[in-house]
């Protein structure tokens, strides 16, 4: 097998003694989406934050390439090309999309001012792409509704030439139209070779989706499947009763 | 599904201001300032705005300012800065040491010799730098809030500054030093409306070039008639103001002393006004410096995005203690340039120099728009909050208030800007 894009092994982390996750170990490959999925506060989101420079991990190492990447804050991560669209969003509200889509990598002009115009105009060309409906170029995002607020969080993971993607229930906020145009982004990324790690708490969509899901429970890895292999239901049970259809076949 | 980079950016029915794109709240504050001018006006007989008046209001507004400039990105960050009097005081009594005692008797640097006030002023700037850093690194590193690092420090610096000048005024100060403080330095008529008429055609460029730049990338641009509006009213204003400075006339006994002073006799009838004071421009500059930073660079973008989610700014890869530092520092070395100011304007440094600026500084942000609750505030506004309560201040000493009476009006003010503010902040719709 191929050398995977990312590796994450055994990792752990603690808040005030509680294992939000416990020696959890999963991995991705270029091309490949991978979905994790688990109750509310399972410990995904804090398992992705690892990955992408939010919280330092107290146990575990990640790799990738193969090669042992150190990562202890979000500029970290931004080395390696790992983009993320957090659950939260993390959008500075008072500023407007534009300045969030570029924030910490400003277009500036040669005299090294932020250029703004400049901004505003590539940011109108990729929410042309990716939600066409957009027009609030000037307000802050504050003043957005929440799908159009996770419109600009999504322009600003993909619009940087990621080679990782993480995707914290992208979708959650979004209507039906603009969920299904995530799901083609999602595939067209996929084909440029992206690996992409989707949280979505809806069981068809990752099915639809992703190759292989990764389920937790209590901050503990369940197991990790190939979609093809398994029905809505197994994921279901491994979700709520936190069984491995592997262990039973074994 | 329609091509969207073609389709046309939806224009609603605008009322005159957003086609002008004028800050209301600016223009609110604008004429609240107006208002109060004309009404001190009436009061004293038409002395509140002589030129005489208009020029002691402007160089006593300006220490306040400077720092108020500074506040400004304290604030948006959600910070606060309340040492800034006790740390111009340390800066003033540094610089005060530096050029009375240091570099004459230790360095053998004879008095008057040209070189004393640029050492003192970079050693006062140095200093306040090092302290702003400091301070920046416990908030930012130690994550001692920022109320409790500068409420040591208000106690530390105050007494810091008594302790390096055993308690005593030092002075007078370097005559060169002396230039910043107000009427001992000023630039003359002719000077005067020289800098007016670049600032003039300046501003008026600004404006043009903003919708050049925005024409370029097809966004929408206001109407030519409204840029010209705004151009003539920029103009009008600068030009305005530099008239004013210039028809103060230097006192006749002044005059004849400055002509002795290089060895001429006055002649008969000669009279000339102060023009622009070298602290005044000072002001400007730094005003315009910190209105370039906090809008076109990286830094201050920085600043506000931390201010409106200090989590998402982290998150977008802003290293947001290092950011904190450097807002401090840059707060530390404004309050030693109104060091020079403060100082040079009373030719001494004096003990109690900047007692309760840490109020005044903050007070002249809060006013001029800048949000507790971080995010939001311009250096123009703060600004224009400092001139607001001098003016207020002076105002009432003319019209004959008693000093404690002053205290609770401008008190009560500043708690009646800040409402007016969240109510207007309501009705449309900002944060
Ligand atoms: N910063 C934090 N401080 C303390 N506890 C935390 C913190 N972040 C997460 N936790 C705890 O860690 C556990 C895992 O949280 P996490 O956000 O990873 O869950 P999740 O699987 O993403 O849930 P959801 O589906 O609701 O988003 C929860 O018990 C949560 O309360
Ligand atoms: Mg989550």
């Amino acid at each position: 097998m191929t050398t995977p894009l990312v590796e994450m092994r055994n990792m752990s982390i603690s808040f005030g003694g509680i294992k939000a996750v416990d020696d959890v170990s999963v991995d991705l490959h270029p091309g490949e989406v991978v979905g994790l999925l688990g109750h509310n506060g399972a410990g995904k989101s804090t398992l992705i934050k690892m990955l992408s420079g939010a919280y330092g991990p107290d146990a575990g190492e990640i790799y990738i390439n193969g090669e042992r990447a150190t990562i202890t804050n979000p500029r970290d991560a931004r080395s390696y090309n790992i983009e993320t669209i957090y659950q939260t969003l993390a959008l500075a509200d008072n500023l407007d999309a534009a300045s969030n889509l570029f924030l910490g990598r400003e277009l500036v002009t040669p005299l090294g001012l932020v250029n703004d115009s400049a901004m505003e105009a590539e940011t109108r060309k990729i929410m042309a792409r990716l939600n066409p409906n957009f027009q609030k170029f000037n307000a802050p995002v504050s003043a957005l509704s929440g799908g159009q607020r996770q419109s600009v969080a999504i322009a600003r993971a993909v619009y940087f030439n990621a080679r990782i993607l993480i995707m914290d229930e992208p979708t959650a906020a979004l209507g039906p139209q603009e969920t299904q145009m995530v799901a083609e982004l999602i595939k067209k990324l996929k084909a440029d070779g992206i690996g992409i790690f989707l949280i979505d708490h809806d069981v068809h969509a990752v099915l639809d989706l992703c190759d292989r899901a990764s389920v937790m429970k209590n901050g503990k890895l369940v197991g990790t499947v190939n979609t093809k292999d398994v029905t809505d239901d197994d994921l279901l049970s491994m979700i709520i009763l936190g069984k491995n259809p592997n262990d039973a076949a074994a | 599904m329609t091509d969207a980079t073609s389709q046309p950016i939806p224009q609603q029915r605008k009322n005159i201001f957003q086609l002008l794109e004028l800050d209301t709240r600016l223009l609110g504050m604008v004429g609240a300032f107006i208002i109060l001018c004309i009404g001190f006006n009436l009061f004293t007989d038409g002395r509140f705005l002589t030129p005489r008046n208009v020029f002691n209001l402007t160089i006593q507004t300006v220490s306040v300012a400077i720092m108020a400039c500074g506040m400004v990105f304290v604030i948006v960050t959600r910070h606060i800065d309340l040492s800034v009097g006790a740390l111009l005081a340390t800066c003033s009594a540094i610089m005060a040491m530096t050029q009375t005692a240091f570099l004459p008797d230790v360095l053998g640097m004879e008095l008057g010799n040209p070189m004393i006030a640029p050492i003192a002023i970079v050693v006062g700037i140095v200093a306040g730098t090092a302290i702003g850093a400091f301070h920046g690194w416990m908030i930012g590193y130690l994550t001692i809030p920022a109320f409790i690092v500068t409420l040591g420090g208000l106690l530390v610096w105050r007494n810091v500054g008594w302790f390096l000048t055993r308690g005593q005024t030092i002075g007078p100060l370097d005559t060169n030093f002396q230039i910043f403080g107000g009427t001992n330095g000023t630039l003359g008529p002719t000077m005067s409306w020289i800098l007016g008429v670049i600032a003039a055609l300046a501003a008026i460029a600004g404006i043009w070039n903003a919708r050049r730049a925005k024409s370029a990338h097809g966004f929408p641009v206001k109407p030519v008639w409204a840029e010209l509006t705004l151009s003539g009213i920029s103009a009008a204003v600068i030009l305005g103001f530099i008239a004013t400075l210039n028809a103060y006339q230097i006192p006749q006994g002044r005059l004849r002393r400055m002509f002795e002073a290089s060895g001429e006799t006055m002649p008969e009838g000669y009279s000339i006004g102060y023009g622009l004071p070298v602290s005044v421009l000072l002001l400007i500059v730094i005003a315009v410096s910190m209105t370039i930073v906090a809008r076109r660079t990286r830094f201050g973008r920085y600043i506000f995005a931390t201010g409106g989610n200090p989590d998402a700014a982290e998150l977008s890869g802003v290293n947001t203690r290092m950011l904190t530092v450097k807002i401090f520092a840059l707060m530390g070395a404004l309050c030693a340039i109104s060091a020079v100011v403060a100082s040079a304007r009373l030719t001494n440094h004096t003990n109690d120099i900047g007692t309760l600026d840490e109020l005044r500084v903050i007070a002249a942000a809060v006013i001029g728009g800048t949000a507790l609750a971080g995010g939001m505030g311009t250096i123009h506004g703060a600004i224009l909050g400092a001139l607001i309560m001098q003016s207020l201040q002076s105002g009432m000493a003319m019209v004959g208030v008693d000093a404690p009476y002053q205290n609770i009006v401008v008190g009560i003010v500043l708690v009646l800007a800040v409402f007016i503010d969240i109510v207007y902040r309501k009705r449309t719709g900002d944060a």
